[in-house]
């Protein structure tokens, strides 16, 4: 089940400055696990060391925060678009 | 307050636009706004504010002009290289528009200062450069339910977010706390391209004018995010955090803090 990930620019050099890949997951924990194994370095990016989405990155299925839904648990379906989005600060 | 014949003439092409009127440009004109930084963000943002007449613009920045700055800092012009950009600001402000009366406030803002310089605005824009003052400026217009208009740059992406305390969520809806020191590349190491800040600033200014007349639909409880590499902005949704530690009915945060400063520019 193929997932498209839109990775954000800060992210972007671990997955050689793609800003879109594909990925495999049920939920949006095996994603990210899964984001890992491709592309090293990426979980402890996203996830603190209990695996929580960190507090200045949000993780979107269609638009929507999983911090509304069942955080990590979110389940994912085949066609589901992620986004990752950390805050940015410069201007 | 009837405007003048050289308003009429100065505004005209606006005034003409539907729903606006010379109604709205009173609006306009009795606006109070300040913005935060005359940088990347804050130089689109003041230049067109003035620009379409709002009546009176803070503007507080700490810095001086750097040549590095220029690319992007369009407020500010080569001969101001080491002068206060707050200076160089208003002179290019009330160059374009005369009318506008300009407040300067050269300092950071900081626990210290925030509420006080905040309180005498109807708007603040976020045109920072830091994470520290982010969160200070939102934590502020929570709790003196300004409306924030909030934006942020990084290489070719850009994120913007209109914030209106009591009606929609606020920046630690979105992001709760920012990152530690050293989890994200520094401002100098990350680069920008000029046009990102200037495309993010104008989208706040439209916010503004919007906010100041009513029309239209804001970005609340929308961020706005666009990698300007590619074709097409996206929108995600941002809902009231019920948790959130500044605007929910039960705050842990009910003071202004001062997280460190990680991402001064090299001198």
């Amino acid at each position: 089940m193929s997932i498209k990930v839109r990775i954000p620019t800060p992210l972007q050099k671990l997955t050689a400055n793609a800003s879109e890949i594909e990925a495999e997951g049920r939920t949006v924990e095996e994603l990210i696990d899964n984001l890992e194994k491709k592309f090293p370095g990426m979980k402890e990016r996203i996830t603190d060391d209990k695996g929580k989405v960190r507090r200045f990155v949000n993780i979107y299925v269609n638009a929507e925060d999983i911090r509304f839904k069942d955080m990590e648990k979110t389940k994912l379906n085949a066609g589901d678009e992620i986004s990752i989005i950390p805050a940015i600060a410069g201007g | 307050m009837n405007l003048n014949e050289e308003q009429i003439e100065r505004y005209s092409r606006q005034i003409i636009l539907p729903n606006f009127g010379g109604n709205g440009q009173k609006k306009l004109l009795a606006a109070k706004v300040l913005i935060v930084g005359t940088g990347g963000l804050g130089s689109p943002c003041a230049y067109y504010l003035a620009a379409a007449g709002i009546g009176r613009i803070g503007i507080i920045d700490s810095d001086k002009v750097e040549l590095n700055n220029l690319q992007r800092q369009i407020l500010h012009s080569t001969k101001d290289v080491g002068r206060d950009k707050v200076i160089s600001a208003k002179e290019k402000l009330n160059a374009l528009n005369p009318g506008v009366e300009i407040t300067t406030h050269p300092q950071r803002l900081n626990s210290e200062n925030a509420l006080d310089i905040i309180k005498d605005y109807d708007i603040v824009v976020d045109g920072s450069d830091n994470f520290p003052t982010r969160y200070l400026m939102n934590d502020a217009c929570v709790f003196l339910k300004k409306p924030l208009f909030h934006a942020g740059v990084f290489r070719y992406e850009g994120q913007i977010m209109t914030i209106i305390p009591g009606k929609g969520p606020c920046y630690r809806c979105l992001f709760p706390e920012p990152p530690p020191a050293g989890l994200v590349p520094s401002c100098q190491e990350a680069g920008i391209l000029g046009v990102i800040p200037g495309v993010l600033g104008l989208l706040q200014a439209n916010e503004v004018i919007k906010y100041i007349l009513n029309m239209g639909e804001l970005l609340v409880g929308r961020l706005l995010v666009c990698n300007l590499l590619e074709p097409g902005f996206r929108i995600v949704k941002v809902s009231l955090d019920k948790d959130c530690l500044v605007c929910s009915e039960k705050p842990k945060i009910t003071k202004l803090i001062d997280y460190e400063q990680f991402c001064q520019m090299k001198r």
